[in-house]
């Protein structure tokens, strides 16, 4: 395939900032105050490959660029892209711009930069799957962003109309109201809560049909990609992890907020490259896992890279813990609202998520009953599993990695000595961003 | 052959009588709260006894399936989250 046009996503690499500054996605942002409207876009990019050579080899392309999931799952997107293809069938896309990690602005900077990227992305894996529709899903909480993307879609209409049709939704926020199976059941007239698996969306989804769910920025890629070809794509990243990824460094940090990195960069280098200062991190959200950045910071932010050590990138959220915080009191705050804001439909998540929070708020308070640890030990064991989603699994993850993370912290807690941090009144300056539940807008 | 049962709980359909750990508590045991920890598969000498539990269940939440009609992967499994 042709490589970039003149002016096109060159791979930018400032001197200096070694493995960390190779913009595809990014390029621009600085600058943008607005949406890239459809004529920059193309100037910058070039024209969306169009026709049935192009539906038929994306598939192809997508698997041997090794792109995989941007929402969490970190599931390659060639394969999803096969098996919805080869469902019964008219398929179905759903852009999954949610992004209800509380710490995450990657998925709203891109939209809210570049629709067109992520809705060149959904257009073509529709083109690969054989989908007449386009759901894009965002959060109805979030003020002018459905409508900056119907703005989009409409320009699109004007220029040259895709050949989807692209709908734009707004959900109701919720933590679990991004995962896939809520976004179908809402899709379907339902309720915004995970469903029992199987079956899987990708075999039967919107309308029973087979549904390829992407995550917006994994469709950026996409429409990358499907415009430059796998090789091109390769360029930037690693053999693990090709391509580049957005990362979204939150806490204790000069330059928080949104970084594009090359796959396979180190943790220590975008901490570096946001200005992180802090002793524990917690990557990959809030299911993700907490570590000492001594011992995290020369693993790569990959899956591969960070299994070792029990972690994964998640969708790249990185919280840096501000040093003099208690590391157990935000554990402990992060688990009352993943208890907040589960379906409320499975017993063990319903019943063991405040009873694992309230746990750790006596932890964290140096204030424990008897057999605190023990209770909490087996309580950390039986949750796991149980539920139609992963969020129980995903907050006991969390904790897990809490208690080995600040295992020092937790002996002296659970003997009683808090922490100087902890120790202190008020709430703790460690800008952890947990959202105070609004009103409760239902899950529809 | 000898064929060997799976039990599958629909968590979302499961409000915790837990008449099925009654019956079963070979395979079947009650969380603190009262919800069934299923462990492992059913063989043809407990066979009675799961379809027991299976259709002691007030809310449909249990049923008994073929073990070899569920070799879904786990990576079939994956989430996808908005981020």
């Amino acid at each position: 395939m042709a490589g970039p046009p003149n002016g096109g996503p060159q791979l930018s690499r400032s001197p200096g900032r070694a493995a960390t500054a190779a913009l595809r996605l990014t390029i621009g942002w600085a600058q943008a105050r607005r949406p890239s409207r459809l004529a920059e876009h193309h100037a910058r990019y070039g024209p969306l490959p169009a026709g049935r050579r192009a539906a038929a080899t994306l598939a192809d392309a997508v698997t041997a660029a090794g792109l995989t999931g941007r929402g969490g799952a970190g599931f390659p997107t060639g394969a999803k892209l096969r098996s919805v293809a080869s469902g019964r069938g008219p398929a179905v896309v759903v852009a999954n711009g949610m992004e209800s990690e509380p710490a995450s602005r990657k998925d709203q900077a891109l939209l809210a930069r570049v629709p067109h990227l992520v809705l060149d992305g959904a257009v073509l894996a529709a083109g690969a799957v054989g989908a007449d529709t386009v759901h894009v899903c965002v959060d109805r909480a979030r003020a002018g962003q459905a409508a900056a993307i119907r703005a989009a879609v409409e320009e699109r209409e004007r220029a040259s109309p895709d050949p989807v049709r692209i709908l734009v939704h707004e959900l109701p926020r919720r933590y679990v109201s991004s995962e896939e199976t809520a976004l179908v059941s809402w899709l379907n007239g339902g309720e915004a809560r995970p469903r029992a698996t199987p079956p899987r969306p990708f075999e039967r989804g919107v309308g029973r049909r087979p549904t390829m769910v992407g995550n917006v920025e994994t469709l950026a890629h996409l429409a990358l990609i499907g415009r430059y070809g796998p090789d091109w794509f390769r360029e930037a990243g690693d053999s693990d992890a090709p391509g580049t990824m957005l990362v979204t460094v939150a806490g204790a940090a000069a330059d928080r907020g949104v970084h594009e990195v090359e796959g396979g960069t180190r943790v220590g280098d975008v901490l570096a490259l946001s200005g992180a200062a802090g002793g524990a991190v917690l990557i990959g959200g809030y299911f993700g896992t907490w570590h000492s950045v001594p011992q995290v910071a020369g693993r790569p932010l990959t899956a591969a890279g960070l299994r070792p050590a029990g972690g994964s990138p998640g969708a790249g959220v990185l919280y840096v813990l501000p040093d003099g915080c208690c590391g157990l009191a935000a554990t402990a705050r992060i688990l009352r609202y993943l208890a907040q804001q589960g379906a409320q439909q499975c017993g063990p998540c319903m019943f063991g998520l405040p009873a694992i929070a309230a746990d750790f708020e006596q932890l964290a308070a140096a204030r424990p009953q008897a057999g605190l640890l023990a209770r909490l030990d087996r309580r950390l064991g039986v949750i796991p599993g149980r539920g139609a989603c992963r969020h129980p699994d995903g907050a006991v993850r969390m904790a897990a990695s809490a208690l080995a993370a600040f295992a020092g912290d937790v002996r002296s807690h659970a003997a009683g000595h808090a922490c100087a941090a902890a120790a202190r009144r008020g709430p703790q300056p460690d800008g952890l961003p947990v959202p105070v539940p609004g009103p409760d807008g239902g899950w529809r | 052959m000898a064929v060997i049962l799976r039990l599958r709980l629909d968590p979302t359909a499961c409000t915790g009588h837990g008449l099925c750990a009654d019956l079963l508590p070979e395979r079947i045991s009650l969380d603190e709260w009262g919800f069934p920890i299923i462990s492992g598969d059913v063989p043809p000498r407990l066979a009675a006894h799961a379809r027991r539990a299976v259709r002691a269940c007030p809310v449909l939440a249990l049923r008994l399936a073929r073990a070899a009609e569920q070799p879904r992967p786990r990576q079939a499994r994956h989430r996808e989250r908005g981020g």
